[in-house]
């Protein structure tokens, strides 16, 4: 097996699918010649041709929507957006248009082709406008389905899972991990389940959720408090939407507490909407309240984005609060 | 067919131009501007409206089994029209677009395309649908949202659409259809076929950045669509004069390295020789072409408002006097090609079908209650299936609220 970081098994995955499929196709602002800002498309344009890999004017409405109807075409798009901070001006696109091409014609068409994949997260110095995790947004779109990977092994997994699925799929990608994360990855082809969350560590005291980046963290949560004789049951969610509420109901059906943890702000994140559903599925079961911990309500700090983050302490703080709730 | 290597290929000579360009322009020692409206375009007559053909106009392909099928759709349109903004206001469907004085535009366009080539609708062009052979119980079904709607009773009406007909399921955010037919054509040229993608929009709908974006990406990476725009003077009730201040939409084909052309969009003869002229150029060329379509909504926006109250009735009265369908008629008479005989026959067959169709799609059931879930993903996940259990325990419980889908729950 291969050691890739985790720019290297994105570029992997595309890779193999544009060698299987003549017409997968990748575009974006730079994502030609140049291979993207963070080179995850790097070389594909010199393997598949200026015109199966290329660079878009800078209009990401025009980037999805252009992406939309390839896939409605038949063909299989996979559109990068440079930040997921400037996703916005293709909101329509995505949440009016992809979500609801197949529902809206009885069928008729789909744009079940459609990849859409976007670097996401803070930790990088990158201020309100090339920090934010815009998943929660799209988590309200009935349609769309939203992944998250957390490592090298799970991106190329969960993307190739993603380009094959037949919905339309946002695959956030965290950035502060692109080169920073680095493991096994097989060359060969190989599928994560959407859909489907994974317990990474087995525990019997806590249960702890988060996605993407924050996994890391959690991680770094978990090991203070196994210090403190708590062991955690740590889960990646990998999938937001739709989400795998079977194996987080189960777990904290053990633990019988739980702490669920996301990059962006708390109010109407993904985490609440998390947080509501486990109260529901596992009511009698609870030992202490469901904690959030989450970015602060507040745009992405620069200068204090250390005070700002949901980072191990504070997960740190709120395991040992559900604990001597 | 056309070399798809070859036409996705940058001609050296315009790659220079896009370097060099400044270089080659006159160059000036005082500040000046170019005026606004200083690109000229011409608009294309064929037609008159006495039936007679302009001196020296180039005819675009017609024969009498083309001109006959394009008459009859207009005919029927106006007809469908007619009955249907009826039925509206008696109750029987909740809304309804016609397309009263324009319908020239999207029954040229589809004439002058084929079969395979898609079409990409903004609502008001059900013109092309009918051109294509959209059944009336298809139209009928769709209208009154019942079981048998390839749209499973889901949009409102006239949010028609068909894979069969190359006809795009029409959605109502205004302008999304431009860059996804930039993108659609970008695919169809990649696979080597013999096919395009019309796009229609109105004036209205050319102020969405969706319009700017969809036409620059297919100007950039050389997709074969025809931008078709409908310039009928209305956006609801918002006149072109308050919609934009340049040469119509024309002039920004020029602002975005377009082949453009305008028209006269109630000359039914121009519209195809325009559509045919495009067709062939956006195959062989492998490039986008912009059509305006200069026309006028003799008719409301919708049947949800009244245009007593933002324009005149002279006014118009003035854009009666350019019917587009008695335009064609008065030609058709002219060829030999129909009489005055087969007119009345026509019309009252029409009425009488549509009447009739009428009275059976709007007994036809609803659609099932699982068309709730059906589609939203290609399978339903977990959550949306219990959610879909819990309502239907809920009707059960409930059945009189619910009386369209309470017998039928499975």
């Amino acid at each position: 097996m291969a050691q890739m970081n985790l720019l290297q098994a994105i570029n992997n995955a595309l890779d193999t699918v544009m060698a299987e499929n003549d017409r997968a196709v990748c575009f974006g602002e730079d994502v030609g010649h140049f291979g993207g800002v963070f080179r995850a498309t790097s070389g594909l344009q010199d393997k598949y041709g200026k015109n199966r890999c290329f660079n878009t004017p800078l209009v990401e409405q025009g980037v999805i929507g252009f992406a939309n109807g390839l896939a409605a075409q038949g063909s299989t798009p996979i559109a990068e957006i440079q930040f997921a901070d400037y996703i916005f001006p293709a909101f329509d696109q995505i949440v009016n248009e992809s979500a609801k091409f197949r529902y809206r014609s009885g069928n008729e068409f789909d744009v079940g082709k459609l990849t859409i994949r976007t670097p996401y997260g803070g930790g990088i110095a990158g201020g309100l406008y090339h920090s934010q995790s815009p998943e929660a947004y799209f988590a309200h779109t009935p349609g769309l389905k939203v992944v998250v990977p957390r490592n090298p092994y799970q991106a190329k997994g969960l993307l190739l899972a993603s380009i094959r699925d037949d919905n339309p799929v946002v695959f956030f990608e965290p950035k502060r991990l692109y080169r920073a994360s680095v493991g096994e990855v097989p060359e060969e082809d190989y599928q994560l389940p959407l859909g489907k969350a994974e317990v990474v560590q087995q525990g019997s005291d806590i249960t702890l959720l988060a996605w993407g980046a924050q996994m890391e963290i959690v991680e770094k949560a978990a090991e203070l408090a196994s210090a403190d004789d708590i062991s955690c049951e740590i889960i990646d969610l990998r999938t937001i939407l739709p989400w795998d509420i079977e194996t987080v109901a189960n777990s904290v059906t053990k633990t019988g507490r739980f702490v669920v943890s996301q990059e962006a702000p708390l109010t109407a994140g993904f985490a609440s909407e998390i947080a509501a559903t486990i109260q529901q599925e596992c009511f009698l079961h609870l030992e202490a309240p469901i904690a959030r911990v989450c970015g602060m309500d507040t745009p992405y700090p620069l200068a204090l984005e250390k005070e700002y983050v949901a980072d191990h302490l504070k997960i740190y703080e709120a395991i040992k609060n559900s604990m001597t709730y | 067919m056309f070399d798809v290597t070859l036409s996705f290929k940058v001609n050296k000579k315009e790659k220079a131009m896009n370097t060099d360009i400044y270089n080659e322009s006159p160059v000036v020692h005082q500040p000046a501007f170019i005026d606004g409206h200083s690109v000229e375009i011409p608009i294309l007559k064929i037609l008159k409206q006495d039936g007679s053909i302009y001196e020296n106009a180039i005819m675009p392909e017609i024969d009498q089994e083309l001109a006959t099928k394009t008459y009859k759709t207009l005919a029927f349109h106006r007809v469908l029209d007619e009955r249907m903004v009826a039925a509206q206001r008696q109750g029987r469907i909740s809304f309804y677009m016609a397309a009263l004085g324009e319908e020239a535009a999207s029954v040229g366009g589809a004439a002058g395309l084929k079969d395979q080539d898609m079409i990409m609708a903004q609502y008001r062009e059900q013109g092309a649908l009918m051109f294509r052979g959209f059944s009336l119980e298809n139209f009928m079904n769709q209208m009154f949202s019942n079981e048998q709607d390839l749209g499973k009773g889901r949009q409102m009406p006239i949010h028609y659409g068909s894979n069969e007909l190359n006809y795009m399921t029409i959605s109502s955010p205004l302008g999304t259809q431009i860059p996804q037919a930039a993108g659609y054509a970008y695919g169809q040229k990649m696979q080597g076929l013999d096919a395009v993608t019309i796009c229609y929009f109105g004036e209205g709908a050319a102020s969405e950045g969706d319009f700017h974006a969809g036409l620059n990406m297919a100007a950039v990476h050389q997709s074969p669509v025809i931008f078709f725009c409908r310039n009928n003077g209305y956006a609801i009730s918002t006149p072109s004069d308050e919609q934009y201040m340049g040469n119509g939409i024309a002039s920004r084909g020029v602002g975005y390295g377009m082949k453009t052309l305008r028209i006269d969009g109630n000359d039914i003869l121009a519209v195809i020789a325009a559509v045919q002229l495009a067709r062939e150029y956006a195959v062989k060329e492998g490039k986008p072409v912009l059509i305006e379509a200069m026309s006028y909504r003799l008719g409301a926006h919708s049947t949800s408002d009244d245009p007593s109250g933002y324009r005149t009735r002279e006014e118009e009265a003035k854009w009666q006097e350019h019917d587009p369908i008695l335009r064609m008629k008065n030609w058709m008479l002219a060829q030999g090609w129909w009489d005055e005989a087969q007119e009345t026959t026509l019309f009252e067959k029409l009425r009488d079908e549509v009447l009739a169709a009428v009275k059976v799609s709007e007994k036809i059931d609803k659609p099932p209650v699982e068309d709730l879930i059906t589609d939203v993903y290609d399978q339903a996940p977990p959550l949306l299936q219990s959610q879909f259990e819990q309502l239907k325990e809920h009707i059960k419980k409930y059945p009189d609220a619910y009386p369209f889908t309470a017998g039928r729950i499975k």
